[in-house]
C-alpha cells in the first residue's frame, strides 16, 4: 500500500504539470508567443469505466508523466549510424511535422513497432510554426544554436519535438526488442519501387519496407524574375522554410539596412512583423510587397485585408500592395526591384514567401499519380495512395469528405494528417474527418485561429463586437434600456436578403474597429470555413458547424454560439 | 443596437453584448458518441485505452512506450480495492526505463512542482506533435445533452475538464 502510494507521490508532481491539462487553443491576449495545438485534456473518460473523481485523478497521476517533449535540449547528435538497415516495416520518407507524427501514431498503436524516417535534412524533425514567429521574438542572443522559445504560457521548449535521445539509431532498429523511432538524416530518397515495396536513396542504399508513408512537404516557389536575374541577385535571396534558413535570415537581418519581402500571405506577413519588431532596435528597414490589396488578401475579405494591413504597418513594415515585380538587377551591391507600374525598390535583401511547391519528385519511379489542381499526391479519404503507400502533410491532395478534394500547408494539417497516416497504416482505415485548423499572429494586436476552407473569393458573412466607447451619444442613449429594440433590429438586418445594403448608421457612431468577431465562409449557403478574430478558445465549436454542413438561415445566431463578447 | 453593412460579396454585422445576450436559435446536430470517424478520448467506447489519444503525448511511443503500456493496462484492468495496486511491478520498471532517459521524461519534482501554481496552465510541454484534437466531451456527453449544450463555449473551456491533481 505505502509503495503504492510512493509511486503515486512521485508521480503527482509531474501531474500538475504534466501537458495532460494542457488547454485547447489557449491564447493571451496581447502575448504574441503563438500557440500549440493542444492535446486533449485527460480526464475524460468517455464510456470508460464507471470511475468517480478519485479514477480520475490517478489516470491524472499516471499520464501525468507525460512531460515528454524536448522540455531539456541537449546538444548531442544524433547516434551515428553506420549501418542502414535493409528492411523496415515501417518507412517514413520525410522527418518533418506529418512524418513524426505518423511516426508517433504508429508506435501508439502497434507495440514495438520499428519505424525509419529518411529526411534530407541534417536533423530530427521539428517544428515549423516559431521559425517565423517565436524565434524571432526571444530575447536569447543564442536562440539561433538554441532554437528554443517561449511558449504562450511562458514556458521554454525546443523546436525539435524530440531530443536526440528519443530516438534510436538506424543500426539498432532491426534488433530493438521494444522497436522505436530511427532518422536517417542527410539522406534523400530517389528511388520508388512499388512493386518490390522498397526505395533507393542517394548514396544507392536500398531499403524494403512493408508500409510507407510518404511526406516530402515541399519546396519554397521562388520567383522567376529572381530566377533569372542571375547569381548576385540569387545570393541575396532567401527562400525561408527550415531551421538552416531562419539562422541564414537572422544573421543577414542584422548586418544590412534594408530588407524587402516579397509575398503577402501567412509566411510572408508573418516574416514582415518579425522583422518590422526588429527594425526598431536596428535601424532595418522593412518592406513587404504583394499583388494583392492588402495583407492576406487572398485569405482575409477586403475589409479585414485593409484593416490588417494598417496593423502590419503599425508594425514598422513599409508595404507596398498591388506590386508586381518586373525585374530586379544588382547594382553596387544593392538590389533595385523594378515594380510593373514603373516603381523602384532599392534593398539589400530579398524574402521570397509566394508559395509553396509540393515535393512529388517520387511520383514518377513510384508510379503515383500527382493532382493537376492542387498539386501533391491524390490520395483517398484515407490518406492512401496506393497499397502500402500513404502520403500525408503539405504534399497529399487528398479527399476530404466534408469539404472536398484540397491540400493544406498547415502544421495543424501536417499533425492531424500524419497522425491518421499512422493510424491507417496499423489497420484503422479512418477517413479524413477531424479538421485541422490553422493560426496567425500579426503583431500584437491581430491574432486569429481559422478552420476549412478560408478563401477570399467566398462570400463572408462576419460578425463582430461592437467596439464599445463610452464617449459616443448613441451609446449612451442605448445604456437607458432599449435592449429589446436592440436585439429586435438585429433579427431584422440579420434576417433580410443578403443583397440590399441597410441604411448608413448615425454619423455619431465611430470608425468600424474590427477588434474581435467571428467570420463564415460560405459555399452554397453552408458554412466552409471560420475564422475565430481575436477570440480564443473556440474551435471545438467552429469545428462543430463545418462538420454539420448545414444551411444556416441565420449566420447571427450562429454568431451567438461564439460568445465573442467574453474574455 | 447592432448594424449590419454590405461590402460586395461579403457581409458585416455589428452586435453588442446585448444584441448576443438572447440563446441561438441555430440548430445543430446531435452527436454520436460511437463515431468511429471522431477523435476518441482516453477511453474506447469499447473500453481498451486509446494510446493514441493525443493528450497521452509521446508516452505510449517513446523509448519506454511499451513500460508505460503495461503499467497502465495493469491499472487500468485492477479491480482492486485501491486501483493498480498489484501493478506495482510494471510501474517499477516504467520508473527504471523513465529514469534512463531524464531529458524526455523530467524527474525534477521541485522543478515541475512549483513551476505552476495553477494546474490548469501546467501545458508545461504542451506537445505540437498532439494536434488539435477535438475535446472528448462532444463525443463523449450522455446522449441526453443537447447537442448545443455539448459544444457550448463553457463545456469546451478546459476549466471543466481539469481534475484537481
Amino acid at each position: 500500500m505505502l509503495k503504492c502510494r510512493t509511486v503515486w507521490k512521485k508521480l503527482a508532481p509531474l501531474a500538475r504539470a504534466s501537458s495532460t491539462l494542457c488547454r485547447q487553443n489557449v491564447r493571451r491576449a496581447g502575448l504574441n508567443n503563438g500557440k500549440m495545438p493542444s492535446c486533449v485534456p485527460a480526464g475524460h473518460m468517455s464510456t470508460g469505466p464507471a470511475g468517480g473523481g478519485r479514477e480520475n485523478q490517478m489516470y491524472f497521476l499516471l499520464v501525468g508523466v507525460t512531460c515528454v517533449g524536448g522540455g531539456v535540449y541537449v546538444r548531442d547528435s544524433l547516434p551515428a549510424s553506420l549501418q542502414f538497415p535493409s528492411h523496415t516495416p515501417y518507412l517514413l520518407i520525410g522527418g518533418g511535422t506529418a512524418s513524426f507524427a505518423a511516426a508517433r501514431s504508429i508506435r501508439a498503436r502497434d507495440p514495438g513497432a520499428k519505424v525509419l524516417i529518411v529526411t534530407d535534412e541534417p536533423v530530427p524533425p521539428y517544428m515549423r510554426p516559431p521559425l517565423s514567429k517565436e524565434l524571432w521574438f526571444s530575447d536569447d542572443p543564442s536562440v539561433t544554436e538554441t532554437l528554443r522559445f517561449k511558449q504562450w504560457n511562458g514556458k521554454e521548449r525546443s523546436i525539435y519535438f524530440q531530443p536526440p535521445s528519443f530516438y534510436i539509431s538506424a543500426e539498432e532498429l532491426d534488433g530493438a526488442e521494444n522497436g522505436g523511432v530511427a532518422v536517417l538524416t542527410s539522406k534523400t530518397v530517389v528511388h520508388m519501387d512499388v512493386r518490390g515495396n522498397k526505395i533507393k536513396l542517394d548514396d544507392n542504399t536500398e531499403i524494403s519496407y512493408d508500409k510507407c508513408l510518404i511526406a516530402t512537404g515541399g519546396v519554397p516557389r521562388s520567383l522567376q524574375v529572381i530566377e533569372r536575374a542571375g547569381e548576385e541577385v540569387m545570393k541575396r535571396t532567401t527562400l525561408f522554410r527550415k531551421v538552416e534558413d531562419f539562422k541564414s535570415l537572422d544573421k543577414v537581418s542584422r548586418n544590412i539596412k534594408s530588407i524587402t519581402i516579397i509575398g503577402g500571405g501567412f509566411l510572408g506577413s508573418e516574416l514582415a512583423c518579425a522583422l518590422g519588431r526588429r527594425s526598431t532596435e536596428c535601424d532595418l528597414e522593412v518592406i513587404q510587397m504583394f499583388p494583392e490589396k492588402g495583407n492576406m488578401g487572398k485569405v482575409l475579405p477586403e475589409y479585414l485585408s485593409n484593416w490588417t494591413t494598417e496593423k502590419v504597418k503599425k508594425e514598422g513594415v513599409k508595404v507596398i500592395s498591388e506590386a508586381l515585380v518586373k525585374s530586379v538587377v544588382c547594382k553596387d551591391e544593392k538590389l533595385e526591384i523594378q515594380l510593373k507600374d514603373g516603381r523602384l525598390v532599392k534593398t539589400d535583401h530579398i524574402v521570397a514567401a509566394v508559395g509553396l511547391e509540393p515535393n512529388v519528385d517520387l511520383a514518377k519511379s513510384a508510379g503515383l499519380e500527382v493532382d493537376s489542381d492542387f498539386g501533391g499526391f491524390r490520395v483517398n479519404a484515407e490518406l492512401q495512395a496506393r497499397s502500402n503507400i500513404w502520403v500525408a502533410g503539405d504534399a497529399a491532395c487528398f479527399y476530404d469528405i466534408r469539404l472536398g478534394r484540397r491540400r493544406v500547408e498547415h502544421h495543424d494539417h501536417a499533425v492531424v494528417s500524419g497522425r491518421l497516416a499512422g493510424e491507417n497504416m496499423t489497420g484503422a482505415n479512418k477517413p479524413y474527418w477531424h479538421q485541422s485548423m490553422f493560426w496567425s499572429d500579426l503583431g500584437p494586436d491581430v491574432g486569429y485561429e481559422a478552420i476549412g476552407i478560408v478563401d477570399s473569393s467566398l462570400p463572408t458573412v462576419g460578425v463582430f463586437a461592437k467596439a464599445t466607447s463610452k464617449d459616443t451619444p448613441k451609446a449612451a442613449t442605448e445604456k437607458s434600456g432599449t435592449g429589446i429594440r436592440s436585439e429586435s433590429e438585429t433579427e431584422d438586418t440579420a434576417v433580410s436578403p443578403v443583397a440590399s445594403p441597410t441604411p448608413a448608421p448615425p454619423a455619431v457612431l465611430q470608425k468600424d474597429e474590427y477588434g474581435k468577431g467571428v467570420i463564415f465562409y460560405l459555399r452554397d449557403k453552408v458554412v466552409v470555413g471560420i475564422i475565430l478574430w481575436n477570440v480564443f478558445n473556440r474551435m471545438p465549436v467552429a469545428r462543430k458547424i463545418i462538420k454539420d454542413g448545414e444551411q444556416h438561415v441565420d449566420l447571427n445566431e450562429v454568431a451567438k454560439l461564439f460568445n465573442i463578447h467574453d474574455d | 443596437m447592432s448594424y449590419c453593412k454590405q461590402e460586395g460579396k461579403d457581409r458585416i454585422i455589428f452586435v453588442t453584448k446585448e444584441d448576443h445576450e438572447a440563446p441561438s436559435n441555430a440548430e445543430l446536430i446531435a452527436d454520436d458518441p460511437n463515431d468511429p470517424y471522431e477523435e476518441q478520448g482516453l477511453i474506447l467506447p469499447n473500453g481498451d485505452i486509446n494510446w493514441n489519444c493525443p493528450c497521452l503525448g509521446g508516452m505510449a511511443s517513446g523509448p519506454c512506450g511499451s513500460q508505460f503500456k503495461e503499467a497502465f493496462s495493469c491499472f487500468h484492468e485492477s479491480k482492486e480495492e485501491l486501483k493498480g495496486s498489484e501493478c506495482i511491478d510494471n510501474f517499477r520498471d516504467m520508473q527504471e526505463c523513465m529514469q534512463r532517459y531524464p531529458e524526455l521524461y523530467p524527474q525534477d519534482e521541485d522543478k515541475e512542482g512549483s513551476s505552476q501554481a495553477e494546474p490548469g496552465s501546467g501545458s508545461v510541454s504542451a506537445d505540437p506533435a498532439e494536434g488539435s484534437a477535438s475535446p472528448p466531451e462532444t463525443d463523449s456527453t450522455a446522449a441526453a445533452s443537447t447537442p448545443e449544450s455539448a459544444i457550448s463555449p463553457d463545456s469546451t473551456s478546459p476549466t471543466d475538464n481539469r481534475t484537481a491533481s
